[in-house]
């Protein structure tokens, strides 16, 4: 888990250019705090910045919609735990069109195989094909080095539906008490 | 004085008939009245009704009369299990212990069983098996003692075994099949235990198939008791309610991890008890001696190892002992997950998957459960011989021979699970995949399937569909992984 946010932080600090590489290493409760502890103006701006451009599904799917001309696709971090050692990535194909949850991939570990939906139609404008060679990536950094793919978004509304990180997390903690 | 010794003369008649000749002449006394009782009210008569029985039964006290009906309406298929839900699963004496392990339960065969632990992955779990050894509870399989002077032809009428041949102390694979068309109704392996009375079978069946077993043997009772056959006693392992205890300890360790937790009071040699084999064992426990325990060594991951079977008020220290005197870089517990994938890896079947009611022990590629003495027309008398036998003989050989055979596939690419078609060249189905995942051990998808017969030799091309794609596979032996168990050399 702690190996997840650390890579999602790394990510976190690039893409905001910001001071952010003191965020990036400390812990994610640290983190917590001292984003909670910036000003209000600065919250607004910059704190969850990406946070609130990453999107999840209630498949366990996250979307980077910080440029819909080329948003990342993902599976969650709590879907990667769920899943346990992924041992093999089926990716998409580049340059087909998608519509909205449709199966784009699919994840598999030694007991399951989970197919990936994408989360908005578009076309699939590139892979990580690292996952073909290192599926464990996935597990190292679900929300980072371990994306799958990148789409080009068609209907920027279809984003609307989706869930921020907050009510993913509620949404988890829910489908764990079932 | 003269009353007491009639009524002992009487008990003893009862005794005589009841524990000896009785088989004999069964049908003599009650095999009426037990018409009688099953025409005016099926299986579950009332006791009081067996008072206009017989003359003789007049002369019994209520009690006896009670006991003779009840032991003539299914008293002989009793204690039965508790029949649990996956909506309402049990918990094995185990449930507490799986759970300060960190075990993740799920629900599998009517109870709620651990999947994997904490403190490693399902593929890390695997490979611990396969290099040290990991305990698995298998309390939620269900155990069964048969005796009697007809447990052995009555096993034999209801599976392939050759029960009559088994040594004290040997295991076999067998299953129970279907009369006429000898389809599989569950696998299981019979024991013939090494000590006690030499028609004691111990008997060991799938959770998944609990009610379904319990109903095909207590009626396959039902009607052998109402023949000239000798009588045949079913009892669920249990006390006072509770199942006994059943662990796994599994992998190339298991024997050294086995013979430090002996009593000193045990003076099994190890070293001189061979696969396939069951002794009755002590262990060294904190509160003293254990209660025998009935170990078979085997198992369902292809390494060598032990099934332990215990009484219930010992299942949870023994499973402590064990861990705690192999120490935790030797002994982890392992759950579902790794037990199926090294299942797979062994080319065993799991029951519900690659077995099922409409298939034959020939289909599933199991003809070697029936010895040569079963193949003959005299010597089988087993359900389903009349379709299983002539199967035996391939076509070209004159025989029925079979159209689908289970076989073993390493597909390309993607791993291939339940369900997956197979196709030929020109794209028309010849099979079915049913169990598959990636092998941790040989890094490469395997599955077990049926295909048409005249597919199923090993190294023939064929391609599996997942996602609708098609994958390279090729028809490989079993098992995928050799198997270790240690062989008398």
């Amino acid at each position: 888990m702690s190996a997840a946010i650390a890579g999602s932080g790394g990510a976190l600090a690039k893409v905001l250019q910001r001071p952010a590489q003191g965020l990036a290493r400390c812990s994610h409760q640290q983190y917590l705090r001292l984003r909670a502890q910036r000003p209000a103006h600065a919250r607004g701006l910059t704190a969850g910045t990406r946070a609130l451009q990453k999107k999840y599904t209630e498949d366990h799917e996250w979307i980077d919609t910080s440029n819909p001309e080329s948003a990342a696709i993902g599976i969650s971090s709590y879907a990667a735990k769920a899943l346990g050692d992924v041992v093999y990535v089926e990716l998409p194909t580049i340059g087909t069109s998608v519509s909205k949850g449709d199966a784009i991939g699919a994840v598999e570990s030694v007991k399951s195989a989970s197919d990936i939906m994408t989360p908005v139609s578009g076309e699939i404008l590139e892979v990580n094909s690292v996952l073909e060679d290192t599926p464990g990536t996935i597990n190292k950094s679900p929300e980072g080095e371990g994306w799958l793919a990148r789409i080009k978004v068609e209907n920027v509304s279809e984003l609307e539906g989706l869930m921020d990180e907050g009510a993913y997390k509620a949404f988890t903690e829910e489908v764990a008490e079932k | 004085m003269a009353t007491s010794r009639s009524t002992a003369r009487l008990a003893s008649s009862m005794i005589e008939r009841t524990m000896i000749p009785s088989y004999r002449c069964r049908r003599g006394i009650v095999a009426l009245a037990t018409r009688q009782l099953h025409i005016a009210t099926s299986h579950q008569a009332p006791p009081q009704l067996t008072l206009s029985i017989t003359r003789q039964s007049m002369h019994l006290t209520m009690r006896q009369q009670q006991r003779r009906a009840q032991s003539t309406l299914g008293e002989n298929t009793k204690p039965a299990p508790i029949f649990y839900t996956d909506e309402k699963p049990g918990k094995t004496a185990l449930y507490d212990l799986h759970l300060r392990h960190g075990g993740k339960m799920v629900p599998f065969g009517g109870y709620s069983m651990p999947v994997q632990y904490s403190d490693l992955s399902v593929g890390e779990s695997h490979h611990w098996t396969r290099e040290k050894c990991s305990l698995f509870d298998v309390g939620h399989m269900v155990q069964y003692h048969f005796d009697g002077p007809g447990a052995e032809a009555f096993l034999e009428s209801v599976t392939p075994a050759g029960v009559k041949d088994l040594a004290p102390g040997q295991s076999t694979l067998s299953a129970l099949l279907h009369p006429q068309t000898g389809g599989i109704a569950d696998d299981c392996i019979i024991t013939r235990l090494e000590s006690g009375p030499k028609h004691l079978f111990y008997v060991v069946l799938n959770a998944g198939c609990r009610q379904k077993d319990y109903d095909f043997l207590s009626s396959a009772i039902g009607r052998w008791d109402n023949t000239m056959n000798p009588v045949v006693h079913m009892r669920h392992l249990q006390t006072e309610g509770e199942p006994y205890g059943l662990v796994a300890l599994q992998g190339p360790l298991a024997a050294d991890i086995l013979s430090s937790a002996l009593a000193s009071a045990c003076k099994v040699d190890v070293k001189a008890w061979y696969f396939g084999n069951a002794k009755h064992i002590t262990l060294a426990l904190p509160s003293g001696e254990s209660l025998p325990i009935v170990a078979s060594r085997g198992g369902y991951t292809g390494e060598d190892g032990f099934e332990l079977s215990m009484h219930p008020s010992q299942t949870v220290e023994v499973a402590e002992t064990l861990l705690k005197t192999a120490g935790e870089d030797k002994l982890r517990l392992a759950g579902l997950g790794a037990r199926d994938s090294l299942r797979l890896e062994a080319g065993m079947c799991l029951y519900g998957h690659d077995l099922d009611d409409s298939t034959t022990p020939v289909e599933a590629g199991l003809s070697w459960i029936i010895p040569k003495s079963r193949r003959s027309l005299e010597g089988s008398g087993f359900n389903g011989a009349e379709t299983i036998v002539p199967q035996l003989t391939p076509v070209s050989k004159g025989g029925a021979g079979v159209g689908r055979r289970r076989i073993g596939l390493v597909v390309e690419g993607a791993p291939a699970r339940e369900g997956a078609e197979i196709v030929d060249e020109g794209g028309e189905v010849i099979g079915k995949v049913t169990s598959g995942c990636p092998s941790p051990t040989l890094k490469k998808n395997i599955a077990m399937a049926y295909v048409k017969d005249g597919m199923h030799k090993a190294g023939t091309e064929v391609q599996v569909v997942v996602r609708g794609k098609k994958r390279k596979a090729v028809v490989t032996k079993m098992p995928f992984v050799p198997s270790k168990y240690f062989k008398e050399r």
